[in-house]
This record gives structure tokens, sequence and C-alpha cells, in this order.
């Protein structure tokens, strides 16, 4: 045990599954967790949209809330959550030391300014000039705020007084392992001691899921297990908006003002593997590193898409590892993947016990589970894995 | 002998390699004899048309094969380029077996694909239409172009990086925290070495427009090189720019072990986040102030150790003036005595890039002992009582360098050079 070592002491969550640490434990344990798709508004794109939210309870400006769009209001509400959660919130002292590290990818275009370019565009043929014309005058100036990566994390300084430092990484799945990752090591080194780190993905917009398909990695309808859609038309990619935020703190720091924690942030490894058979081979490595057959449960962010996530499930599936793959429930999160397993994760620990299996090819788990492997495989690049253990 | 470890005990951090280019040339001396000369890089837009738009000059760097095919594309060839100076500078064969921090610009799918997009169907409209035949490109240049990651991943495949490459945008600030997140990963002892980058070839129409449409930019469109003007009373906004500078970092006793020549050292990084407004600082500057301190407390060299500060240096009215109230505040009397030029008044502002690119200048600042000049100093801003270094470059003797980055979103990060090891 070390004064240094990574607690988590605070976890925020929002997923269409609804929003909060506690919700999500809750629905996840009682097996009566089913996902919330949404098939209508993005045919033949089934999305995992956001629950119900009241963004007052987070953002009590208005004036904030109108500032940004719903990606960035997604993020500041879901770390306003770890915040409360972690009873950090509020406290100035505590907020303007505190460290902050934001996974981000980009935030909502205008849609109709860009329907209405794309369509005059087939009209005349200086698209350039037309493009001039129009951005000129049909954007809002501030939506370009509501877009830049950084301003995820100036939002959160904004609004929930975080200033000790912000960083932003991007890099879709990658970004919010590293984030994770680097929050992580800069505490064991003492330059840290209490850190924010988390990501938001606003799914809901055809921006968004342009980025996907671009790749052809989203998955068509019908809907299915995220183990189950190779051989299915699509990519395998059934995206949803979601965020998880967690704090995560120095042992030293969180015994300094009381705080009990769900669980410990032990060994973590990232690495960008080439996809093709190189990966599954690759995984089985990182697996070994990171010490995995001692986890009593793995709590998985594959993708769907289907290679890494048919690698991940062979290589887990030949060390008997016992896994959960939530994203069937609340869709892909892309930038908050890896926080929304390592939190998941940590939750299970808190709580002792294994998720119910949602499918088949989920084997369940009886004794107690004290330590817990999150992964993320990307649908495309980069790859990381944390151990989460009981806190001691 | 100086020692391998700082007043904290932590391994010296020490920079090994450098490679630029901006608007005036590529590479370090092609860049250097430019801005020692007082020479702006900064010109009519001519990569796309400027019909409409209030500002029609800026320094992007149209002198590359990818010049022309896209944000992401450039971006790549930038940081390439750059990295690729810096590592054979620093005598690193094969493989460079350290981590890779990229600072770069948010990616986006451009306006040019969008529009191939779109002709290639005449069903559906707007999005659904892009939509609908988006996975034709699937294993092309266009999904890469908008991935936020792409670039690193490439990067990472050509030097041999170790790891998970990280990307990262601390807005006008990024170039600067990815030295700080290098200097840190050696401080840690993760490494022995780093390749910091910040590259930015993110100048399109619409960047230009969003600039524009917040009131960010200048319109001296008549006299593109005199546009840029930090300090001065008539200063009226940045001008858009792009280009790199990539850094070799690396422990002092690795360096020294392998026989590397030293070529500064990067002796402390201080940060702090700004809670007050989306665009404008704080009206007190307190965080720019902290952040300058923290850097200071870093380093362990005070403020009368500072011999030379590489300024933001923007030529918005915000913040030149904020940039004076926070040096005025941190320096004190002692300020106007110092030295203090913005590199921006020649490259303009390289976004990303910026606090690489200056950064490598202020290293070559304290290796060469001529400080480049703020050129477009005509008119002085009385209530700036600095000394700018005005329009011709100078002789000094500069052992130290703090060079200032802040960015919107209330981002302030800063570093603090030594010309050697102590």
């Amino acid at each position: 045990m070390s004064g240094r070592d990574v607690l988590i002491t605070g976890i925020g969550l929002v997923s269409c599954l609804g929003e909060g640490a506690e919700t999500h434990q809750r629905l996840l344990s009682s097996g009566e967790a089913r996902p919330v798709v949404d098939t209508e508004r993005f045919p033949p794109f089934p999305i995992h949209p956001l629950p119900a939210i009241d963004w007052n309870l987070q953002i009590p400006k208005r004036g904030d809330q109108r500032q940004m769009e719903t990606w960035q209001r997604l993020g500041t509400y879901a770390a306003g959550l770890a915040l409360d959660d972690a009873g950090i919130k509020g406290d100035e002292a505590l907020c303007a030391s505190m460290d902050m590290i934001v996974g981000a990818s980009g935030g909502e275009r205008d849609v109709a300014v860009d329907a209405d370019i794309l369509a005059q565009s087939r009209l005349r043929p200086d698209v350039e000039v037309l493009l001039n014309e129009k951005l000129t005058t049909d954007l809002r100036p501030t939506l370009f705020l509501a877009q830049l990566s950084n301003l995820l994390a100036g939002n959160i300084s904004i609004v929930h007084k975080v200033t000790g430092s912000s960083r932003t990484f991007m890099g879709e799945e990658g970004s919010g392992i590293a984030a994770i990752e680097t929050a992580a090591a800069r505490i064991r080194a003492g330059q840290a001691t209490h850190v924010l780190v988390g990501a938001a993905y606003q799914t809901e917009h055809p921006d968004m899921l342009l980025g996907f398909e671009l790749g052809g990695y989203l998955h068509r309808e019908p809907h299915a297990s995220v183990w189950k859609r190779a051989g299915m038309e699509g990519g395998g990619v059934v995206s949803g908006s979601g965020a998880a935020f967690l704090v995560l703190e120095s042992r030293d720091h969180a015994a300094g003002r009381g705080r009990k924690a769900y669980a410990e942030l032990g060994k973590i490894a990232s690495g960008r593997a080439r996809r093709g058979t190189a990966l599954e081979p690759a995984l089985a490595a990182m697996l070994q590193e990171m010490g995995a057959d001692k986890a009593d449960l793995v709590v998985s962010g594959a993708s769907g898409a289907h290679e890494p996530t048919a690698a991940e499930a062979a290589v887990l599936q030949r060390l008997g590892l016992p896994v959960r793959g939530w994203s069937t429930l609340a869709g892909h999160l892309r930038d908050a993947q890896f926080p929304f397993s390592v939190a998941l994760a940590a939750l299970a620990v808190g709580e002792g016990v294994a998720y119910p299996s949602s499918d088949d090819l989920e084997r369940p788990v009886d004794g107690a589970v004290e330590t817990v492997l999150a992964t993320t495989v990307g649908y495309h690049y980069f790859e990381g894995m944390a151990l989460v253990t009981a806190a001691k | 002998m100086p020692a391998h470890t700082d007043h904290l005990g932590r391994p010296v951090v020490v920079v090994t390699g450098i490679g630029v280019i901006t608007s005036l040339g590529v590479g370090k001396d092609e860049n250097w004899k430019a801005l020692t000369d007082g020479r702006s890089g900064i010109h009519a837009i001519t990569r796309f048309p400027v019909d409409h738009l209030n500002t029609r000059i800026a320094g992007t760097v149209d002198f590359l094969d990818s010049s022309s095919a896209g944000a992401t594309a450039l971006t790549y060839e930038l940081a390439e380029r750059t990295a690729a100076e810096a590592i054979g500078q620093a005598g690193i064969a094969g493989d460079f077996g350290g981590p890779l921090f990229l600072a770069s610009p948010p990616v986006e799918l451009s306006w040019h694909s969008r529009f191939t997009l779109y002709g290639e169907s005449d069903d559906l409209e707007g999005y659904a239409r892009l939509l609908s035949v988006a996975r034709t490109h699937k294993g092309t240049d266009v999904f890469e172009s908008v991935m936020f990651g792409s670039v690193a991943n490439r990067l990472a495949d050509k030097f041999g990086t170790r790891g998970l490459p990280i990307t990262l945008s601390t807005a006008c600030a990024s170039g600067a925290t990815a030295i700080q997140l290098g200097v840190e990963a050696i401080r840690r002892g993760e490494c022995d070495r780093a390749l910091s980058i910040g590259a930015d070839g993110s100048a399109t129409a619409e960047a230009l427009i969003r600039f524009s449409l917040l009131s960010a930019l200048s319109s001296h469109n008549d006299e593109p090189e005199k546009a840029s003007r930090p300090f001065s009373k008539d200063r009226d906004g940045f001008v858009l720019a792009e280009g790199s500078a990539a850094l070799v970092l690396e422990s002092l006793e690795s360096a020294k072990a392998r026989g590397a020549t030293i070529l500064g050292v990067m002796a402390g990084c201080g940060e702090k986040a700004d809670d007050f407004h989306r665009t404008r600082s704080k009206p007190d500057g307190s965080p720019a102030i902290a952040a300058v301190r923290a850097a200071l407390a870093d380093s362990g060299i005070d403020e009368d150790g500072i011999a030379y500060v590489n300024a933001h240096g923007t030529s918005t009215p915000e913040n030149d003036k904020m940039e004076h109230l926070s040096l005025s505040t941190v320096f004190g009397e002692r300020i106007k005595s110092i030295p203090v030029s913005s590199n921006k008044s020649m490259i303009g502002h390289t976004l990303s890039a910026a606090g690489a690119i200056e950064a490598a200048f202020s290293l070559l600042t304290m290796q060469v002992g001529v400080i480049p000049p703020t050129i477009n100093y005509d008119i002085p801003d009385p209530s700036i009582d600095l000394d700018v270094v005005p329009n011709v470059a100078r002789r000094a003797d500069v052992s130290s360098v703090l060079s200032n980055s802040f960015g919107f979103g209330g981002q302030n990060a800063c570093l603090v050079m030594a010309r050697e090891p102590v």
C-alpha cells in the first residue's frame, strides 16, 4: 500500500439507461436492464439515445447552457455528477487545485446550414465561393465554441470551477484510455493529488454517425448483442450517447478528507496493435502483462465492430474469464468508452458481485468479485485495459 | 559537472533535436534567418477564394506537397517533416523508442469531401445522402481524415514511437502542453526520451470564417506583412497561420550517455485553467499569473533569473493587454527591462503548433544569442510599457526564457527554458 495509490472516489455516468452511478449499478445488478434503442431517427442505423435530463441540476445558469450544444452539456453534466459523488463539488479549494483530463472529439455542426450548402452546391459551379457566402452569413458566431474539442473542459472549468489544470486528449477510444492512464500515472508520481477525468459522446447527430460510417463501421438493424453482430448487415457498431467521469484521488488525499473509495485503480496498459491477425496475439500479450488471470470478471467495452470484438472474445474465452459486454445495453460511447468501462468495473468491485449476464456467451459468476478487468478495444485502432480492485 | 536531477530531485529534461516549419520556410535555418531578419511570412490567401471574407490574409504554408490536400493531410506532413528534422538532429537512428505527444487541430470532414460525397448520389437530401454513400469510402483517406487519432497513429508508425500516442488539444496552448506531457513522462521515469510535436495545417475557409465571426482576426488586408502587430496601439486581431515544430526531449543522463548535443533545458512547466469566460480572460489576469508562477516554481528559476520572455503576443487587443498585466504583476518593475518579443508578429498565430514553434525559437534565441524582434511596432500602445525588441533583432546573452501560451477555453500554459544545465 502506498499513499499514492490511485482510488476512484467519484463516478458520474449518463447513458440511455439513465443517469448516476447508483442508477446504473441498480439497473445492471437487477438483471432487468434492457437496451434502449432508437431505430426511427437515423434509419437504417439504430442508436442508443440520451435519457431525459434536467440540465439545470448540474448547469444552473441558462446562459451557460445556451453557450453549449448537447455534447458539451452532457459532459459538463456528468462531470458535475462525479464531483458531487466525490463530495468535491462546490468546494472551492479542492476544485481550484484539481487537475482535469478530458477525452474529446468535436462538437455538433449546424445541420441546416450544411444541408443548405450541399443542396445549392449542385446548382452552381463556384462551390468555394458559395461556401464563403453561406458560412459568413449563416453560421452562429458562438457555435465554433460549442464545437472546439477543448471547450468541454473549458465549460467544466466555468461551471464547476475545476481549474488546477485542463488538458484535452483526442483520438476516439484512445483519448479516454490515455486520459485515465495519464491521470493515474501523475497521481502515482506525486504530480497530482486529485484529478477529474472522463469523456462524453453525443451520437444523435448525423455528422457523428458519418464519422463511423465512412469506415463502414455502423451496424444496421436489427439490434443484437455486441458479441453476435458478425455476419449481420453493417459493421457492428451501434453508437450511443453517454458520458463517464471519474474522480481519481491519491490514497493520502482521499484519507485526508475522510472519503471512502469505490475501488482502487491498479495497473493500466495501452497500445496500438495493428488490426488483422496481429490483434489477437497483441491482446493476449496485454492480458498477460496485466496479470488478467487474477480477474474475477471482465467488464468489456467491446464495440461490436466485427474484427476487434471477435479478437477480444477469443482471447478472453481462452483465459476462461467471464465477461460482460455493456455496450449491448448502452451502445458504443467512443471517447467515453474506457472511462465508462472503468466506472462499471469500480461499481462491480464496490458491490462485490458480478452483474447478471445479458447474453448466453456471458457466463454467470458465483463467487465474490474483488478484481475486475476493464477493457476497451477500439473499433478501428487503439486499446487499453485497467485492473480495478476492492479498495483497501 | 551538472547534476542529472533538478532542484526537486527529478531527472533534468533537455532538448536534443528541433525541427520547424512555418510560413517563413522549411527547417530551423531558413526560419531563423527570416525571423532574425524581421521578415513576415504573412501573405494574401491563394489556397481558396476570398470572396465575401473580411480577412483575406494568412500565414498559410503553401509550399509543401500536401498544402492543398486538406487539413489532415497537411497537418500530417508538417508534423512528419519537423519530426524527421528533430530526430535527425538528435542523432537517433532506427525506432525512436519513446512516447509521442502530438498537439494538432480537431478534425472534421472537409468541405471538399462533403461536396464529393453529395455528388455521388441523387437520392435523399443533406446528411441522409452523405450517410447513404459513406460506407463506399471504407478504407480510404476520407475515413482517416475524420479520425482524431489518425495523424498521431501514422506518425507512430513512421518513427517507431512507443505505446499509444497521445493527441491533444488545449487550443492555442496545445504546443506547450505537448511539451509539458513529454517533460512529465521523463520526470516520472517512464522513458528516457519523448517526441513532442505541435502541428497545424488547418487554415481552411471555414476555420478563417469561424475566427472571423468571433472578431478575433486582423483585417489589415492591404499590407499583409504588417497585419500582425503585437503590443501596438493599432493592433486589431491575430493572423491565422500554419506551421509545426517538433522537439526531441530527453533526460540529461540519457543525452550525455549517448554523447548527444544538448540544445537547451526544458526546466519548468506551469498551467492554470481560467473559469471566467469561454474566450475572455479573468480581468485580474490571475490564471495567467498563476501559470507563469507555476512554471517558474517548477523550474527552480525565480523572477530575477528570467532573461527574456517569448510572449504569446497574438496581436489581439485583449491578449496583449492581459499578457502585459500578468507579466508586470509577476515581474514588477523589472519587466520594463526584460526583453519581451512576439514571434507571431512574423509568423502569425499557428494555433495548435504555436507553443511548440515558439519553444523551438526560444531555444534558438538562447543558443545563438540573438532575440528575434517584434515587427510592425510603429505605434506603441502607451498602456503596454514593455521592451518588445522593436522591429530589429538584438544580440543578447540569453541564459533563460519564459514562453507563454494562452488559449480559448481558459487554457494557460507556460514553459521555462534554460540554455544549459546547472
